[in-house]
């Protein structure tokens, strides 16, 4: 299970820091898939790609993340490593260039093993059958990344990021690349991975709020490097308590009802620029239920058993 | 623990579609200080660029106000041979006699006329030939590539060797016209690359659709977007032309009527320059050439940082 | 097909240009009157001024078919090709390894000097100088300080005066000793070149996905340079093959400068006796040169890029 605390996680860049995570406090129990979703910029890949690896520009500013009750040392690069692929694993936004072009999938997969003091022959078995099992022949081993399609190679990264059985995997925006059908089938497999045991739990990061609701558990908003709201998938679609989820579920259209009959109303309004946010709640400017109290930041509290919000009137 | 249940026919499964929900990014040119073009800010603020540029214009200074500074004709007999440098002879003099500095400088300037002209034809050619293979394709392309090909694999020096042995060259130009004519190739290459590239970017196609004349889409949408690229292949093809140049130069190729750096190393040479230990007569020349090109190149380094903020300070 | 046209240039040349050669040549000879006469028609047929145009064509592929590049005017009657063929051994000396050495050393280095900035700082000035020298100058300067000031090289030749070419530890010795300064001329140069590239082609592969994805895995940094150095080698190599014209025109000034017995000496004394024969025979040489190492990188870069293989066999 995973435990984070305070969490925040800001990008340097020429003009200053780009505060895109800042402050993330939530859970993960063992078994449970929990979607994070918010629009581009939210931060949501920021949260979860710093839980396994923080790229050059990223920087570490303060909270804390325990996985099955051990700290996890995400600022120290080196000693994250002995986490890395054995218990928390990614399948990353760019899985379908994230092959080393010139190399043999097996070859690849063997001295990336190896490296990690896991000899191939121990887990070619299982690998084998996890190929099978998301419709691969073993085959695919023999060759290059450029011989496959682009759902191949989703599903090829699918099942290596997952081989060695990590405790938390996060996917990265699997399905933003492909089409509809194949969208179904990635989704139908990760909840596998989760219901055979491949993996305990899962995080998985999306902008799109309808693949969510097929595959999560909990979902999980951010806006503007906050968190605005955790509550099981029902309850975020069917009595969502944040305005900024309940627009952005209207804003979505309806199978069935025609524009003619009701428009399509988007959130007017931008996020802010996270490299000088507003003070109090970030979503203040575009809210329609603003009122003076959302100058003081509203804390990212519970407002039903395992529902929480960050909103003054979410608490009424 | 709710497990999802993605079989639902529930209604509210029903509401949900997929809505891409795109934030805007904030517009990086409101916090630039305004009246100011974002390439020139950038630009001088890195150092590479700076530096490289400082360099070359030292050159160009030395080149345009050294001849003013002396009064003594390149290659004239002036004073006594072999002399080391002195206050009367900046750089000293040649073993017949001739002012170091004086040639240095008329050599500079040969120099930067070369590179300039013949970098100057071999971009419009390559430019011209990269766009056209790049932008038409089929058989245009083809053609076009072929040509490239073998102009390309000749080695340049031969090729000069043999004209420059028939053509008795007489001016500067006439030499950076020859290297110009057989340096583009690799110029029409790397611009036939860019242009495929941009070629199928969206806002060419939502050019065509808008019923834009070919030549009207070079040079509106495709031209600005590779001037980056253009202006840094121009920089290196006119360090390339000063290298050749200054090998045709030494090979006794060149202008014999005037002095070229070049041409400095070769008299020289010829003189056991070397075995005299005359060191003023042969080194400043080829440093001359180091300067021009070396600050070239760092200057297309600093560029290439300003156009690909990827490369700043990683 | 190249081939094809750079002979037809080759021949071409002579007869389009301004001027007469056999003219030419006449006038510095200052022959007798009556000889004049003789010579004239002698070189009018050695031209084959004296048949027509397309015939002369015809008559020198045949006569490149038999190897015959005419007989040189400087050396006469020596044959052109004799005279090409006993100077090519001192060239390949030089060029070979100064090519060879300067790109493993150029790419070694450069890839090191991509993972230090201690390292990065020293060498890429220095390289990026050594790029911009020219190769006769650097030449210049290593007989001036190596062999005229500290007399611990020679100044010129391939081997001691007193020597005779043969197979002797004598020989060997003198003629490396005779070759290292020339050698480091050319080594030198491309080395600054190489190193820049790898440098650069380096930093690029460090930041690519797959880069990304290994160490999002665990992958020491060992795998991870590797994988890159290998994918940065493949344009290098494509590079090498661009940059064979350069070394070549480097060789021959080095060569001068050092009147080395290659064909760089023979090319000037060509030039320098308007030696028409054998200045076109040298052209020739050149381009097959070239052309045939051109021939052999493009066979091994099929080998090395799995991606151009797959590519010729027709993918998925």
């Amino acid at each position: 299970m995973l435990r984070v605390d305070g969490l925040a996680v800001y990008y340097q860049s020429l003009r200053g820091d780009v505060k895109a995570v800042d402050g993330a406090t939530f859970e993960i129990a063992d078994g449970e898939i929990m979607g994070l979703a918010g629009e581009s910029g939210c931060g949501k890949s920021t949260l979860g790609k710093s839980l396994v690896r923080m790229d050059a520009r990223m920087r570490y500013v303060g909270g804390s993340v325990e996985l099955d009750g051990r700290t996890l040392p995400i600022w120290d690069d080196a000693k994250m490593n002995a986490f890395r692929f054995k218990e928390i694993s990614i399948i990353p936004q760019y899985a379908l260039s994230a092959l080393n072009p010139t190399r043999k999938i097996g070859h690849m997969a063997e001295e990336l093993l190896s490296s990690r003091d896991v000899h191939l022959d121990r887990v070619l078995p299982e690998l084998r059958r996890r190929l099978d099992l998301v419709g691969l022949s073993e085959s695919v081993l023999e060759r290059f990344p450029i011989e496959l399609s682009g759902g191949m190679k989703q599903r090829v990264v699918m099942v290596l990021s997952s081989l060695l059985d990590p405790s938390l995997l996060i996917a990265d925006e699997v399905t933003s690349a492909l089409d509809v059908s194949t969208q179904r089938a990635v989704s139908e497999l990760l909840v596998e991975f989760r219901d055979r045991g491949f993996v305990k739990s899962m995080i998985v990061i999306t902008h799109d709020l309808s693949f969510l609701y097929q595959i999560a558990d909990t979902i999980l908003v951010m806006y503007a490097g906050k968190l605005a709201e955790k509550a099981a998938s029902d309850t975020i679609v069917d009595a969502p308590a944040h305005p900024y989820t309940r627009m952005l579920l209207s804003s979505l259209p309806e199978v069935g009802v025609r524009f003619a009959e009701r428009r399509l109303t988007g959130i007017p309004g931008r996020p802010p620029s996270l490299l000088d946010p507003p003070g109090g709640c970030r979503f203040r400017a575009r809210c329609p239920l603003a009122f003076d109290r959302c100058g003081e930041e509203p804390p990212f509290a519970e407002v039903a058993p395992v529902h929480s919000a960050a909103c003054w009137k979410a608490a009424a | 623990m709710a497990v999802s249940d993605h079989e639902r026919t529930d209604p509210a499964a029903d509401r949900i579609a997929t809505l891409d929900v795109a934030a805007p990014t904030v517009p990086t040119a409101a916090l630039l200080p305004s009246g100011r073009s974002e390439f020139a800010y950038f630009a001088l603020r890195n150092w590479k660029f700076d530096l490289g540029l400082g360099v070359v214009l030292v050159c160009v200074a030395a080149a345009l106000v050294g001849p003013l500074l002396t009064d003594h004709e390149p290659l004239a007999f002036t004073g006594p041979t072999d002399q080391p440098p002195s206050s009367e002879y900046w750089f000293g003099t040649t073993s017949f006699g001739q002012d170091v500095f004086t040639q240095f400088v008329y050599g500079l300037r040969a120099a930067f006329v070369v590179g300039i002209v013949a970098g100057g034809i071999a971009w419009l050619l390559g430019a011209v030939v990269g766009f056209t293979a790049g932008y038409r394709g089929g058989w245009v392309d083809d053609v076009l590539n072929m040509l490239t090909n073998v102009v390309l694999v000749i080695p340049t020096i031969a090729l000069l060797i043999i004209v420059a042995a028939y053509v008795e060259v007489h001016s500067y130009a006439t030499e950076a016209i020859l290297i110009g004519l057989t340096s583009w190739p690799w110029a029409a290459r790397a611009v036939r690359a860019q242009t495929f590239s941009l070629k199928t970017r969206e806002f060419v196609d939502v050019a065509r659709l808008s019923g834009r004349g070919t030549r009207q889409i070079i040079a509106t949408e495709l031209a600005p977007n590779m001037s980056s690229y253009l202006l840094m292949m121009f920089i290196l093809l006119f360090g390339g032309a000063i290298l050749i140049g200054a090998s045709l130069d030494f090979l006794g190729l060149g202008p014999s009527e005037s002095i070229s750096l070049g041409l400095m190393m070769n008299n020289a040479f010829l003189s056991s320059a070397l075995i005299l230990g005359t060191w003023w007569w042969f080194v400043p020349p080829g440093v001359g050439i180091i300067a021009i090109v070396g600050g070239l190149y760092v200057m297309n380094v600093g560029l290439d940082e300003v156009f690909n903020p990827k490369l700043r300070e990683r | 097909m190249t081939f094809v046209v750079a002979v037809t240039i080759d021949w071409a040349i002579p007869r389009f240009m301004p001027g007469d050669p056999v003219e030419r040549l006449l006038s510095r000879m200052q022959a007798q009157p009556g000889a004049s006469e003789a010579l004239r028609g002698y070189y009018a047929e050695a031209f084959g001024f004296d048949v027509p145009i397309w015939q002369q064509y015809l008559n020198f592929w045949a006569a490149l078919f038999h190897g015959d590049l005419g007989l040189s005017i400087a050396y006469f009657p020596t044959p052109v090709s004799e005279l090409i063929l006993s100077a090519l051994p001192y060239t390949l000396a030089l060029l070979v390894p100064a090519i060879l050495l300067s790109f493993w050393a150029g790419n070694k280095v450069g890839a090191l000097a991509a993972r230090r900035k201690v390292l990065d700082n020293t060498v890429l000035p220095a390289s990026y100088v050594l790029t911009a020298t020219p190769h006769m100058w650097l030449g210049i300067v290593l007989v001036w300080l190596f062999a005229s000031t500290v007399a611990i090289f020679p100044v010129s030749g391939a081997y001691g005066l007193a020597l005779q070419p043969e197979w002797s530890v004598e020989f060997a010795r003198s003629f490396l000793h005779h070759w290292i300064l020339p050698f480091s001329a050319l080594f030198l140069v491309g080395f600054g070149g190489w190193a820049i590239g790898m440098r650069n082609m380096i930093i690029y592969e460090l930041e690519a996905d797959y880069s990304n994805y290994l160490a999002s895995l665990g992958a020491p940094t060992k795998l991870v340079r590797k994988y890159a150095y290998r994918n940065a080698l493949l344009p290098q190599i494509t590079g090498l093959a661009l940059a064979l014209g350069a070394v070549v025109a480097g060789a021959i000034v080095v060569e001068i400068v050092f009147s080395y017995p290659g064909l760089g000496t023979l090319t000037l004394n060509a030039i320098e006796n308007r030696d028409y024969f054998l200045i076109q025979g040298i052209f020739l040489f050149l381009i097959i040169g070239v052309l045939v190492a051109n021939f052999v990188i493009d066979i091994a870069y099929v080998f090395i890029d799995p991606r151009t293989r797959v590519g010729m066999q027709g993918g998925p």
